[in-house]
């Protein structure tokens, strides 16, 4: 099965990238491999058999709800492009 | 200096503690190595040679005061250098996961790893390259360019912890740490003939190493010998209030010269029961690889080992199984990554595009294909056929490895199914790449601890190395068994002629 190039450019919006053409074309023909050799797995028989999303047990990991110190506003904002007034800044997402 | 970087990390700490050396005299052998070799080799991404001198005089006025009075504690580490692959946060050290997208990012702390080493008083050097967020075989897909295998710098390091592997065989760091998400400690320290450890996945702390896949990720440590990475392995292992899925068991106080607790002595490895998977031996595999990997078998054997043949049925399908989950779940952690609160911004008029840009400028191409892989495989419609599937397929390799420790105590296999390849070897071909995988994937799908180490040469000379997993948390009897081996063994002693005087 080959990915339509439509797929490539719903996937790679739902992911937020900007592809340029030749990117798209080319992870087409490399994803559609990729996905053929992966689709070997809908021949196993997996009924009855969970999945596994943690090797280990689940259980419930608590701790107190006690304050405790956590990064200054300068850490926290150090890494940003743009700041500003202590907050990290960005263009208008609201008309 | 030659002499103080072929120092075991025993002999070190020995040395350390009687004032034959000082911490600084050992850093600075370390750092002019560095300055000497790894503009051919690549290893390193950033150096902090005043952070570390700094931290190596510290070491020193403990070491001094607690020979004055050498009844106080001292950390077990003290003065030791490593190298820290630029994945894991080291507070105040630019860390890159060997990606444009993370060119400036200064973490504000220390990854649980690297705070208890420093607690245990190492000295950090710098960060070692890796391919992007760890996602690679070979450390080709750097940002920063490619690593160079010590062996044949024309060879790739092996990867994703390449950079660690290459500065370990070569001498330019005792020991360093790296991370394993389907290989990238294993198969480097296969490639570039050292030992490396990879621990039962909720073993070891995963808060401050930047995720990839998080159900998959572990940290683990690369040394010539089982012995030299025990006691960081020990220094790192335990529960951690900052990461939810470590486990807190007792950290075992690893005897690394008795299997089985009995007195020290010549190395015996009587009563072990030894699994060897037939499936780990079969297409593709090189034919000096599978050779030195049964010599090695047999040598367990003469120490006393019970070999047996086992089968893991489902070792085929790791591949498929591990290309569908780490990107599912590569698409999620990275989804952090989008020019706003870290890393650069690619402007743009409208806040969308500003995700866009940046992360389609800032990503490199195996990031964007594995990020479009996972979207894909956990988007409407096909999340039952890919993601879901793959994980019941998953349970089924983990229950391999559940009936085959019913037999046996431990498993031997080969690492990889080839030597360290040459660079550009795998071109613009990912499925290729992927295939270098086959063999290290299962032990992450099923959370089980390998350790790899070197068992010999192929005839290029390039390094070969076995692995052998065990049961959950017990990572001690893999180094046990190691250690036993490289006793009555060699192979850990050879190190590549470095003469790169043009």
């Amino acid at each position: 099965m080959k990915l339509s190039l439509d797929e490539v450019e719903h996937i790679a919006e739902l992911a937020r990238l900007r592809l340029s053409e030749d990117e798209k074309a080319r992870y087409r023909e490399q994803l559609s491999e990729i996905l053929d050799y992966a689709a070997r797995l809908q021949a196993v028989d997996t009924s009855g058999i969970s999945p596994t999303s943690s090797v280990l047990p689940a259980r419930s990991v608590l701790r107190k709800d006690e304050p405790r110190p956590g990064l200054s506003l300068e850490e926290v904002l150090r890494n940003a492009p743009e700041t500003e007034k202590g907050q990290f800044r960005v263009p208008p997402i609201l008309e | 200096m030659s002499d103080l970087v072929n120092l075991s990390l025993g002999e070190m700490i020995t040395a350390l503690r009687a004032g034959e050396v000082s911490s600084r005299e050992l850093t600075q052998a370390y750092l002019e190595r560095i300055d000497r070799f790894d503009p051919s080799i690549h290893a390193f991404l950033t150096l902090t040679p005043d952070d570390s001198i700094t931290q190596a005089d510290q070491a020193d006025r403990k070491l001094k005061s607690w020979r004055s009075e050498p009844d106080q504690p001292l950390p077990g580490l003290t003065g030791v250098p490593i190298a820290v692959k630029d994945v894991l946060c080291v507070k105040d050290v630019r860390c890159t996961c060997g990606s444009r997208i993370l060119e400036n990012f200064i973490p504000p702390f220390n990854a649980t790893t690297v705070e208890r080493l420093r607690q245990a008083g190492v000295i950090i050097l710098g960060k070692t390259n890796t391919d992007e967020f760890a996602m690679g075989s070979s450390t080709e897909n750097s940002a920063y360019g490619p690593t160079h295998n010590p062996w044949d710098l024309d060879r790739v390091p092996g990867g994703s912890s390449g950079g660690s592997a290459a500065a370990v065989a070569a001498r330019l760091t005792p020991v360093a740490l790296g991370t394993d998400t389907g290989g990238s400690v294993r198969q480097p320290a296969s490639f570039c003939g050292v030992t490396g450890i990879k621990p039962t996945y909720g073993r070891v702390s995963r808060y401050g190493l930047v995720a990839y896949g998080s159900s998959l990720d572990v940290v683990g440590a690369f040394g010539r010998t089982a012995e030299e990475i025990a006691p960081l392995f020990q220094v790192m292992a335990g529960s951690d209030p900052l990461d939810a899925t470590t486990v807190d068991l007792p950290i075992p106080d690893i005897n690394i010269d008795s299997f089985g607790g009995g007195e020290a002595g010549a190395p015996s490895l009587q009563g072990l029961r030894l699994g060897v998977p037939e499936e780990y031996f079969v297409t593709g595999i090189q034919t000096d690889v599978e050779q030195g990997v049964r010599q090695a078998i047999h040598a367990l054997q003469s120490l006393g080992a019970e070999v047996r043949s086992i089968s893991l049925p489902h070792t085929e399908h790791a591949l498929p199984v591990y290309y569908i989950i780490a990107p599912a779940e590569a698409s999620a952690n990275l989804a952090r990554f989008d020019g706003i609160r870290y890393g650069p911004r690619v402007s743009a008029d409208e806040m969308w595009n500003i995700y866009r840009h940046t992360r389609g400028d800032k990503f490199g191409p195996e990031v964007k294909r594995r990020i479009m892989l996972g979207t894909y495989a956990l988007s409407a419609g096909y999340f039952d056929a890919y993601y879901g599937q793959a994980q019941k397929v998953r349970t089924l390799i983990k229950q391999d490895f559940e009936s085959a420790f019913e037999e046996v105590d431990i498993i031997a296999a080969p690492v990889a199914p080839t030597t360290a390849f040459r660079i550009g070897e795998h071109g613009d071909d990912p499925l290729s790449m992927y295939l270098e995988d086959v063999l290290t994937l299962p032990a992450n799908l099923a959370g089980v601890p390998g350790i790899t180490f070197p068992v010999g040469f192929d005839h290029q000379g390039l390094p070969v190395g076995m692995q052998l997993m065990g049961p959950h948390f017990r990572e001690e009897l893999l180094f046990q068994v190691a250690h036993a081996y490289q006793q009555t063994t060699q192979w850990h002693t050879y190190q590549p002629e470095l003469d790169f005087s043009p």
